[in-house]
């Protein structure tokens, strides 16, 4: 093939000066994991709050839930980065009048931890459904008959054990998550892709920018594994093989 | 030349030994019933005979052909022994017909119109040939086992292979396939038959193996085997079994 | 705020343009991805330890790094295995939407290969045995007998991933390829028509995914009905 080695590009200045262009790269993974982190959160806390109304009784928590899972998971996710970042906001004027005068990264930023977080939330959605379904209908039934209120029962009862059960297709969504993180590219977030590429632009060295990149990517899928399989580990509840415990 | 010959066959699985070096031979002609306590091997010897199977040590000799035998031609040794299985293993996403001529069409090469027309010869001997066009999932199991017998048949085979062929059965199952496996062997067909219905090797056997933790601890005739069983093992499982 | 539906009416041929391309993309790319996604899970289940190896290793890496930068990576490295394979004096010109094509093919083969594996592994062993027994050969037990068995389970979750595939083809928006988003956005930022554009694509999608993933649950209590 005919390629141009150059491994040491990582050291090389940037033509502005002052920085190199391995810092490039740091400042994507900066904000990849930012981005990362935040939507995390959202796609959590909302996650289990649709997922645990596609459980309860009433028929209206049920619909909603289930509008919002398909809502989220029928349209691609970079189209619903367009719409969070160029559609939305027109819909709502003191957002966009925010978005206009703020630095063009904080808008990208919010638009993106929107757009990843309420995705991620939908798919966390019907695992927490998955999870608390698949718990015995007994256990609803003793929180009941102990006293416990609806409200109770999933706190201290069924959302506990059901999220021990979901941990593996969890941390397979929050791996998904950070990798979907890197589609705010396209709304012009330089996130850890934008700057491999941009690396590459620069300096012709694609090969060695991407070569990076993926390295970092593996590492980090491979860390988000250990950390889960530990929280797994550490939340297992003895005797039961489905929380883990060294059953698989 | 007997049909089947094991020569002190060992197995391992790991470091657990599951077949003790196992010794005996089925000739032309004979039907063979292999029976013993649940774990004891008995599954595992009949299937080394066609290599699905493995074995570590020892010699197993069929028609003349090594099985262990690198140089042997597997797919052509098998295509020669009709298997019976527990569990049927018809192929769920064929029909009955279509089931029986698989082989024969991609083994024996013989044309599909050929095939068909022995598949129904043989349907009809085991009574099946109306359930010809079904799928395996629609008949009962009794249904699906002869369905299993007349696909082993179909390729002509030299000897037959049953792997418990009626202990996934509900009872009032068990005769229907039974009766053709009697049928079978008052034809002259090599069986070798792991099983625990007695009444079937009173019948038809001529020889009776008993297996316990890997080894063949009785190797005799049927006669021998229901008058006199010399090992205290054998004796203790007969008594189990032939209570109900 | 003013609705502009004349701008949807009048880009619809070249919008119907970009949807062709989604849809030939989608097509064979999951065609080309089953094919080799199949290959690939035999390979994982074989008992050749380098295949076994090799495979696991391309299969992980793929599902470890985004879509996006494996589109950057094979936009950039196709043209130069094509100069290298061909011995041309300089990379050819392929074009984005024929490198997405190829990029698709072999980036779905690894969560196909997933699935097939998962299908292959659902079968019974004794499946395998009663092949062998009859004689068939390790390709025909395969060919004839564990895959259709395999694809019949897995019909469900290969065409649940096929739309999956459907949505994620939109990214070749990243190497500026035409494709239905593609044709959308060109005329968004033409005729600055942002709001309808992409809302117009977003609704095609739901519709149309909506409708595809009621299908599929139909076809799996159907299957579920004949098991």
């Amino acid at each position: 093939m005919n390629y141009n080695w150059n491994w040491g590009v990582f050291f090389q200045e940037t033509p502005d000066g002052g920085t190199f262009y391995w810092e490039m790269l740091v400042s994507g993974l900066g904000w990849t994991l930012a981005v990362s982190v935040v939507a995390w959160l959202i796609a959590m806390t909302v996650g289990a709050v649709v997922g645990t109304m596609r459980t309860l009784d009433g028929k209206a928590p049920v619909l909603f839930g289930h509008a919002w899972v398909e809502l989220f998971r029928n349209i691609p996710l970079l189209v619903q980065m367009f719409l969070w970042y160029f559609v939305i906001p027109e819909f709502v004027p003191p957002l966009k009048h925010w978005m206009v005068n703020t630095e063009p990264v904080f808008a990208q930023f919010l638009s993106a931890v929107l757009c990843l977080g309420l995705f991620t939330s939908a798919r966390i959605a019907e695992q927490v459904r998955a999870g608390i379904q698949s718990l015995p209908r007994g256990q609803r039934l003793a929180g009941s008959a102990l006293g416990l209120t609806t409200w109770q029962s999933y706190r201290h009862v069924l959302l506990p054990m059901a999220f021990r059960i979901i941990i593996p297709p969890l941390t397979s969504e929050t791996m998904n998550l950070i990798k979907n993180s890197s589609i705010a590219l396209t709304i012009g977030l330089a996130e850890l892709t934008f700057r491999a590429r941009e690396l590459g632009e620069y300096t012709f060295s694609f090969f060695e920018a991407f070569t990076a990149a993926t390295l970092v990517y593996v590492v980090i899928a491979m860390s988000a594994n250990r950390v889960m399989a530990h929280v797994e580990r550490r939340v297992a509840v003895p005797g039961l093989i489905a929380a883990g415990g060294g059953g698989h | 030349m007997p049909m089947i010959e094991f020569k002190s066959v060992s197995k391992w699985y790991g470091s657990f030994q599951v077949l003790k070096d196992c010794t005996t031979k089925v000739e032309k002609g004979e039907v063979v019933v292999v029976c013993g306590p649940s774990g004891s091997g008995k599954s595992t010897l009949i299937k080394c005979v066609n290599a699905l199977e493995p074995f570590q040590q020892g010699e197993i000799v069929v028609n003349g052909q090594s099985v262990g035998d690198k140089a042997t031609n597997l797919p052509q040794l098998r295509s020669k022994i009709g298997m019976v299985f527990q569990h049927f293993e018809l192929f769920p996403h064929m029909t009955v017909i279509e089931n029986l001529n698989l082989a024969q069409v991609k083994v024996l090469g013989r044309g599909t119109e050929e095939a068909t027309e022995k598949s129904r010869m043989l349907l009809k001997r085991v009574g099946m040939i109306d359930h010809a066009p079904k799928f395996p999932g629609q008949l009962s199991g009794g249904q699906q086992q002869r369905v299993a017998i007349a696909r082993g048949l179909a390729m002509d085979p030299i000897a037959m292979l049953f792997d418990e062929p009626t202990s996934a059965l509900d009872p009032e199952m068990i005769n229907e396939v039974l009766d053709v496996m009697v049928e079978l062997a008052h034809e002259g067909m090599t069986m070798m038959c792991v099983t625990h219905e007695m009444g079937f090797a009173r019948k038809v056997a001529h020889r009776v193996i008993f297996m316990d933790r890997g080894e063949i601890v009785e190797d005799a005739t049927k006669d021998e085997f229901f008058g006199t069983p010399r090992s205290e093992r054998a004796q203790l499982f007969l008594s189990k079994i032939l209570q109900h | 705020m003013n609705f502009d539906i004349s701008i949807i009416t009048n880009s619809l041929p070249y919008l119907w343009k970009g949807f062709q391309y989604t849809l030939e993309l989608t097509v064979i790319s999951a065609a080309g991805g089953l094919f080799f996604g199949t290959l690939l899970a035999l390979a994982r289940l074989s008992s050749i330890k380098g295949l076994q190896m090799t495979a696991a290793g391309y299969v992980n890496l793929m599902r470890s790094i985004p879509l996006v930068l494996v589109i950057f990576w094979f936009f950039f490295l196709v043209p130069l295995i094509l100069q290298a394979i061909t011995g041309a004096e300089r990379p050819p010109q392929v074009g984005a939407e024929r490198t997405a094509i190829i990029t698709f093919i072999m980036f779905e083969a690894a969560y196909f290969c997933e699935i097939m594996r998962a299908g292959i592994q659902s079968i019974p062993r004794g499946q395998i045995h009663s092949s062998y027994a009859l004689g068939l050969n390790y390709s025909q037990t395969m060919r004839l007998v564990i895959l259709p068995q395999a694809f019949r389970n897995m019909l469900p979750v290969l065409l649940t991933q096929t739309i999956i595939l459907f949505q994620d083809t939109s990214l070749v928006y990243v190497i500026s390829a035409t494709d239905f988003v593609g044709a959308a956005a060109k005329i968004a930022q033409r005729d600055s028509k942002l709001v309808e554009m992409y809302l117009f694509v977003a609704l095609v999608y739901f519709i149309l995914c909506f409708s595809l993933s009621l299908a599929v649950k139909q076809l799996q209590q159907k299957i579920a009905v004949i098991r």
